[in-house]
């Protein structure tokens, strides 16, 4: 029975710099890298690779000897000109200089009349794994695991987020065979949740082998969190898996072409972007590439995914993994006199105390890295509870985690969440604290103890 | 002048105290983290407390002119606005100062000690100290009871956030359990200064015109409108809920309080559950009170109790303060009620404290984490019969 859930708690964030739907025409990335950091399981990563090596779309590049089925290949074919470290030698990036034409590793279409452990491990063997996220703890999953449902969110919320039907013009065909093979992986169903707001999208309309489910209200309704909340929340001892719906056409394009095919399209949208719109690249890709037009990319962030839970990049760093959006915000480095008490109708907030104006303004807002404030301890009560639309207790939930109370974090709800699911709160919290770190900071107690 | 407050320069150890003054002047030049949000809301703490400091000054402004006007009732002189405000002034605004220069400097110093950032709390409680304090009591106790409040009542704690009590609150407490003769009885709310008292005229605050109905049988609204009726200073509801009456310096005048609750509910920053909640349980217990009857103070209409004495003012500034309040929504509903309950308990039954609502207040403080226990109990209880079915 697919549901339909209406929610009211959240908070939209209007602002300037939406991508148009249309593509740009740039000049291709011609370096990609692979960041273990962008996988907040992987706990002994090993380089299966070699600087000077040759590589095709699908080679094997990183597995995490932790989980050796599963392996993290290379986005495009070329050559491994860096195998970057930091402090302890401790692995940062494994960068690929890429060619003019992308070749593959080619394995064959995948029988999905295969048993589950078998699919599985094809699946782990071939690149697009890590797509699939286990719930919870927002880690890359285990292909033994049977989890009891897996969930895909159709459509992001999150600032200036693309709109999801149009990264997957074209890839209809696969994203019904990504869903057909994850069908098979669980015992449980397979939740595809669109947007209730607006008309079903023609690529998920008709979907087969999955519950279509009706989420509509402010951010964080699309946020794949709030969803497993109100379809089949997680407790203690559950195993769900969460895609992405890139992830999910992927997945597919590996069942009926056999190929890792790593090209995706990413939205260049925020304020301080010069040229908004979409662009087809592949995942890892550099994002010099993306700055074209703009004079002094160093005065500005670049923020590889959206403002909430995205990843500052330096101007030539790299597209996270999970990301499908760069965002250019001004910096926001300044003094400003009397910032706390001048009244202002132009600058974003959820609050409306005094001076703060922007609650009568219904256009978009532009907005900076500045923190507006200094970190203090949690004073005021009821705001986390606004932008949590799950029965869930945020403030107790970060108390608990702060003093490390494990049964406490366990009975309070961390295992519902991850950093995106209270990225809202957080920025909101006139307190400033940094609690999508916290969250992560629990569920690393819960996960290791 | 910043490296010398930097880490090595020579004032090192007061850089908390340089920061939180730059900051007033200029909001900092702080920007986010890599990873994690990349943009914050622009209210800050800041922007909060001053809210609340806002929210009271319709209050305080009130409080000063009704003090001139109590001393010109009382010694049967004619005062022009003028004269009235200016004679509120000379005796509310030594009180202030000293809360906020003594409140603040022990704030310095233990942020000092501790090396904390200094937090924009004591802007809210150094103006509420004032506030609930007798117009004309010495500054030396009201130096005592701030520093009391601000070590006792929340520094042991850990500072802003930690504590349990509201430090307002306690810093009264703290005078009325120790120097009871400048806090309490009828002489302490009217200055007469050299000049003595019109005949007839009467000190006593509302409640005790109230309790003393009681034990001499006359009803309670009589007593109340016939009280200083001749010198055109009467306790009609009208009087009370405008605030012509004496009292501590800024709870007197219900109109005033309601203004800043409307402010406080409009920016979000108190919850309209506690206020709501806090007159709702005395107007309940008001009704109770008047079905049981047993003396006139109990047969007293119970919308009076909503006017008198600091039951808006506590309910609307004291309840509210979201660190010594319950946290959890439905807490907040039990905690609200049960401050307005306890008000009239105190009042109606208890000879000793005519006034309630401050130690309801500090009562349902040190109940709020209870209630907070179970609010939260019965979430984790959801989850884990979520977990078994």
């Amino acid at each position: 029975m697919s549901k339909i859930v209406k929610l009211k708690k959240g908070f939209d964030l209007k602002l300037v710099g939406k991508a148009p739907l249309e593509f740009l025409q740039v000049a291709a990335a011609t370096t990609f890298a692979i960041k273990p950091s962008d996988f907040p399981g992987i706990q002994r990563p090993k380089v299966l690779v070699n600087e000077g090596d040759t590589v095709k779309a699908g080679t094997p590049i990183l597995m995490d000897k932790a989980m050796d089925q599963v392996i993290y290949a290379s986005p495009v074919s070329g050559e491994i000109v860096e195998i970057k470290r930091g402090d302890k030698r401790k692995l940062l990036e494994i960068k690929i200089l890429a060619d003019a034409t992308v070749t593959h590793e080619k394995s064959g279409a995948l029988d999905l009349g295969q048993d589950r452990a078998t699919l599985a491990g094809k699946l782990a063997a071939s690149g697009v794994w890590p797509n699939v996220i286990q719930r919870p703890f927002g880690i890359v999953a285990n292909p033994a695991d049977n989890p009891k449902a897996i969930f895909v969110s159709g459509f992001d919320t999150h600032p200036l987020a693309p709109e999801v039907p149009f990264l997957l013009q074209g890839e209809e065909r696969y994203f019904q065979a990504g869903i057909d093979a994850l069908s098979k992986l669980t015992t449980g169903k397979v939740h595809l949740n669109v947007d209730g707001s607006k008309a079903v999208p023609a690529i998920f309309s008709g979907i087969k082998n999955a519950q279509v489910n009706q989420f509509s209200g402010p951010h964080p309704a699309g946020n794949v969190g709030t969803q497993i909340h109100h379809l089949d929340p997680i407790n203690k001892g559950d195993v769900a898996w969460t895609v992405s719906p890139y992830g999910v056409a992927q997945i597919g394009k590996f069942v009926l072409e056999g190929i890792y095919d790593a090209s995706k399209v990413i939205a260049l949208t925020g304020s301080e972007m010069s040229q908004k719109g979409y662009v087809k690249t592949y995942t890892g890709a550099n994002v010099s590439a993306f700055l074209g037009g703009i004079a002094q990319p160093e005065t500005l962030r670049i923020i590889s995914g959206n403002v909430l839970t995205g990843e500052k990049v330096e101007k030539d760093g790299y597209l996270g993994f999970y990301h499908n959006q760069v965002t250019i915000i001004p910096e926001g480095k300044y003094e400003e006199f009397l910032g706390w008490l001048k009244p202002s109708a132009t600058k974003l907030s959820f609050h409306k105390a005094i001076g703060m104006f922007s609650f009568l303004k219904s256009g978009e807002f532009k907005v900076d890295t500045n923190t507006h404030g200094e970190e203090r301890p949690f004073v005021v009560s009821g705001v986390f509870e606004k932008v949590m639309p799950m029965d869930i207790l945020p403030t107790y939930l970060f108390k608990a985690i702060v003093t490390e109370d494990f049964d406490e974090m366990e009975e309070l709800g961390l295992y519902e969440v991850i950093e995106e699911d209270v990225a809202l709160c957080e920025f909101v919290d006139p307190s400033k604290n940094e609690l999508q770190e916290l969250v992560r900071h629990g569920i690393e107690l819960l996960m290791y103890n | 002048m910043k490296p010398n407050f930097e880490k090595g320069g020579k004032w090192e150890k007061f850089h908390t105290l340089y920061e939180g003054h730059r900051t007033i002047a200029f909001a900092p030049d702080l920007i986010t983290k890599s990873k994690g949000a990349q943009i914050k809301d622009a209210t800050d703490l800041k922007r909060v407390m001053i809210t609340v400091v806002i929210a009271m000054i319709p209050a305080l402004l009130f409080g000063i002119l009704n003090i001139g006007h109590q001393h010109f009732i009382a010694t049967g002189a004619e005062g022009t606005f003028l004269d009235k405000a200016i004679f509120g002034a000379l005796s509310v605004l030594p009180i202030l100062i000293v809360s906020y220069a003594v409140g603040l400097a022990t704030e310095f110093t233990f942020c000092v000690i501790r090396n904390h950032p200094i937090s924009e709390g004591y802007l809210v409680t150094g103006m509420l100290i004032a506030l609930v304090m007798p117009p004309f009591i010495p500054l030396w106790q009201v130096a005592l009871a701030t520093i009391f409040a601000v070590v006792i009542g929340k520094e042991v704690f850990g500072g802003t956030g930690m504590n349990i009590l509201n430090v307002a609150m306690t810093a009264r407490a703290f005078l009325y359990f120790a120097y009871p003769a400048q806090i309490s009885g009828d002489l302490v709310w009217t200055y007469l200064g050299d000049k003595t008292a019109v005949d007839g005229f009467s000190g006593a605050t509302a409640l005790a015109v109230a309790y003393n109905s009681s034990v001499d049988g006359t009803p309670v609204v009589e007593a109340l409108n016939s009280h200083n009726a001749a010198l055109g200073a009467d306790y009609s509801f009208m009087s009370m809920f405008m605030g012509w009456i004496p009292g501590s310096i800024g709870e007197t005048s219900t109109l005033m309080a309601l203004i800043g609750a409307v402010i406080l509910i409009a920016t979000g920053v108190a919850s309209w559950k506690i206020i709501v909640g806090g007159f709702s349980g005395a107007y309940a217990m008001g009704l109770i009170m008047n079905a049981l009857q047993v003396n006139e103070f109990m047969a007293m209409p119970a919308h009076y109790h909503l006017v008198m004495g600091g039951l808006a003012f506590g309910v609307v500034f004291m309840a509210t303060d979201p660190v010594s309040a319950a946290q959890t929504e439905l807490g907040k509903w039990i905690y609200g009620i049960l401050i307005g309950v306890l008000t009239v308990i105190i009042r109606v039954t208890n000879p000793a404290y005519p006034e309630g609502i401050m130690l309801a207040v500090l009562f349902m403080n040190v109940v709020a984490p209870l209630i907070d226990h179970y609010v939260v109990k019965a979430n984790k209880t959801r989850r884990l019969q979520r977990a078994t079915v």
